[in-house]
């Protein structure tokens, strides 16, 4: 056993591919351990960035600036009350927020975080993320047709004509980055998430630049379809509480409740990093064809334990400025405390850059070389994070027409023609 | 694919070794479309229904990944599972199933349902007694590129010379199937468009 565990560490392809059962696990208990963490961090940046947006403080009681917050939301949803109406149809009821969460975290098994940091590398990656995403509607219809209840079915009904409209722009969009993988020197495509990545870096250039601005147009296209895919703000229609009470998920209470939150924020990274993968050159630092002397590659290494570095300084600002009061004593050390938590891991992570970098160790190197993929990876994602908190707080709900006019009438027509000329500049490009 | 993958698949092929995936997948998603699709004919409750359909036709897509076919697994998923049952539901949840479960039939359509699922079983059953007969060994583990080549050299023929058409092997097949395409694709227009 052992051997088995430790042969795959020197391999270069994932686990999925070369077979190996327990790595796989092991990503996928890691993946679901850090998209969970994540949903746990968004929930707060959330409550903390759309409060500074609207000229408030935010959670500030919970924990020093109510960094645990999420966990005491978490308690709360746990011991609430489960309740099912009556009239609901139980076992539909039951089953529509698992479909929903169990779509969201199928997804991950083909994202890919690095060359060899996914659970699999399947030929048909991205039409599998596709097709998996697009299950998540179904616990969506379902859960409102099953609460009987008329909030929840118009909700539903909405958010399943919605997210119907909007695959077509995003499929489109989709194909016609596609097609920019098959124009490389090699002249096959293909639709694998790695060999997205890696046709990029072959290429030379972000497909978000390629053919600019077709590239760009797509991307925009993609960016603002998944918007309306995930039911986010300003295309929230399905939940639009001042319509609607809450939607879909009116009558869900307690933990089910938190499965529906759980899946839409899983669904959120989801499509964010299909963005990246396909436009944003998924795990790949910045230029890396035109700066890749191993200096750079050395400096560029840094930036993971730097940011964690950063993070620790704005904290300890934070407790610096904390009032000099006693009621204060406890939240300052608790901040203190995580400020020196997250200097440690800046110190580990710089410590495993200059390391792997120096030494010839193959399995530190290999390392050090995975987190810094995982990295920028994770960076551009964020990125989309707040894109998704910042266009909640500043733009208006659409009205119902006006989406279904956007989605036929601008975004499709659009995306056609982004993909017939990508097609026709491919073909007399190469 | 790539090309390591391939020729890995194709030597295992070759040499009768077992795929990686062992006949116990196979008999647990056959069996889960099996069940499922007993429930899809059984529930009274039309969206019960539904979701045992989106059931069986995720364990088919399974069925095709376990026939080295990820692409047509891949469009079940989002053609059928992702979006013809998303409208199925849309439509089934406007309808009063209350009522609609109380209603009666005037018309008994059985004998003619079981009629059409013992014709299509006869032909299952054929195809499964004759199947080496008709469809040659290992026919399509061809190359990745050339596989697509293949598939439509036997659908459309092959082009001569001088661009002349001959008929392929499953040319009548595959014209009556567009055909059928056509008309349904004609019926949704004259229902939709009342005027022409």
């Amino acid at each position: 056993m052992p051997d088995f565990v430790m042969s795959y560490l020197g391999s270069t392809v994932t686990p999925g591919e070369a077979g190996n059962q327990f790595w796989a696990l092991m990503y996928v208990l890691i993946i679901f351990a850090g998209v969970s963490t994540a949903v746990i961090c968004m929930n707060w940046i959330e409550r903390k960035a759309l409060a500074h947006f609207q000229v408030r403080l935010g959670p500030m009681r919970v924990g020093p600036h109510g960094l645990l917050q999420p966990f005491a939301d978490a308690l709360k949803l746990m011991l609430k009350e489960d309740i099912i109406p009556a009239e609901a149809d139980q076992f539909v009821f039951w089953v529509a927020p698992l479909i929903g969460l169990l779509a969201a975290f199928t997804v991950y098994t083909v994202i890919p975080f690095g060359p060899s940091q996914a659970v699999s590398d399947m030929n048909i990656g991205i039409l599998f993320m596709l097709g998996v995403s697009s299950l998540g509607v179904l616990g969506i219809v379902v859960a409102g047709w099953a609460s009987n209840s008329h909030y929840p079915l118009i909700g539903a009904l909405r958010s399943s004509a919605q997210m119907v409209s909007y695959e077509v722009a995003m499929g489109l969009a989709v194909v016609s980055a596609i097609l920019m993988t098959s124009l490389n020197a090699s002249g096959t495509g293909t639709l694998s998430m790695i060999g997205i990545v890696q046709a990029q870096q072959q290429q030379g250039v972000w497909f978000i630049f390629k053919f600019f601005p077709l590239g760009f147009i797509g991307f925009l296209i993609f960016a603002i379809a998944m918007i309306a895919e995930t039911n986010r703000a300003p295309f929230d229609m399905a939940e639009a509480e001042s319509e609607l009470t809450a939607g879909y998920h009116t009558e869900y209470s307690g933990l089910r409740w938190s499965l529906f939150m759980l899946a839409e924020y899983a669904a959120m990274i989801a499509v964010s990093s299909i963005a990246v993968t396909l436009w944003l050159g998924g795990w790949m630092r910045p230029f890396p064809n035109l700066l890749n002397a191993p200096a750079w590659d050395f400096i560029f290494s840094l930036f993971p334990g730097l940011t964690f570095l950063g993070l620790t300084a704005i904290t300890f600002v934070g407790v610096a400025r904390m009032p000099a009061q006693s009621f204060f004593k406890i939240q300052r050390i608790g901040l203190a405390v995580f400020a020196a938590l997250l200097g440690f891991i800046a110190l580990l992570l710089l410590v495993i850059a200059v390391a792997g970098r120096s030494a010839d160790g193959r399995l530190l190197a290999r390392f050090s070389e995975g987190i810094d993929y995982v990295y920028w990876f994770v960076l551009k994602v964020a990125v989309f994070m707040y894109l998704f908190i910042w266009y909640r707080a500043t733009w208006p709900r659409y009205r119902f027409d006006q989406l279904m006019r956007v989605g036929w009438k601008v975004l499709l027509p659009i995306s056609l023609g982004v993909l017939v000329v990508t097609a026709i500049v491919g073909v007399l490009v190469s | 694919m790539n090309p390591a993958l391939n020729s890995g698949l194709n030597s295992a092929l070759n040499s009768g070794m077992a795929p990686v995936a062992t006949p116990w997948f196979f008999y647990a998603l056959a069996g889960l479309a099996v069940a499922s699709g007993l429930a899809v004919i059984t529930r009274r409750n039309a969206v019960h229904s539904a979701l045992a359909l989106i059931v069986t036709l995720l364990s088919v897509a399974g069925l095709y990944l376990m026939l080295y076919a990820p692409f047509v697994a891949g469009v079940q998923i989002i053609v059928y599972a992702g979006g013809i049952m998303v409208l199925f539901l849309f439509v089934i949840m406007l309808v009063n199933i209350e009522r609609a479960s109380k209603e009666r039939r005037f018309n008994s359509i059985w004998p003619v349902g079981l009629a059409a699922a013992c014709a299509l079983m006869a032909l299952f059953v054929s195809a499964f007694v004759k199947g080496r007969a008709l469809f040659p060994d290992r026919m399509m583990t061809l190359p990745e590129s050339s596989n697509t080549q293949q598939i439509a050299t036997m659908l459309y023929g092959e082009v001569g010379p001088k661009g002349q058409y001959s008929i392929g092997q499953y040319t009548l097949a595959f014209e009556i199937a567009s055909l059928l395409l056509l008309v349904a694709i004609l019926g949704a227009v004259i229902m939709t468009k009342k005027k022409i």
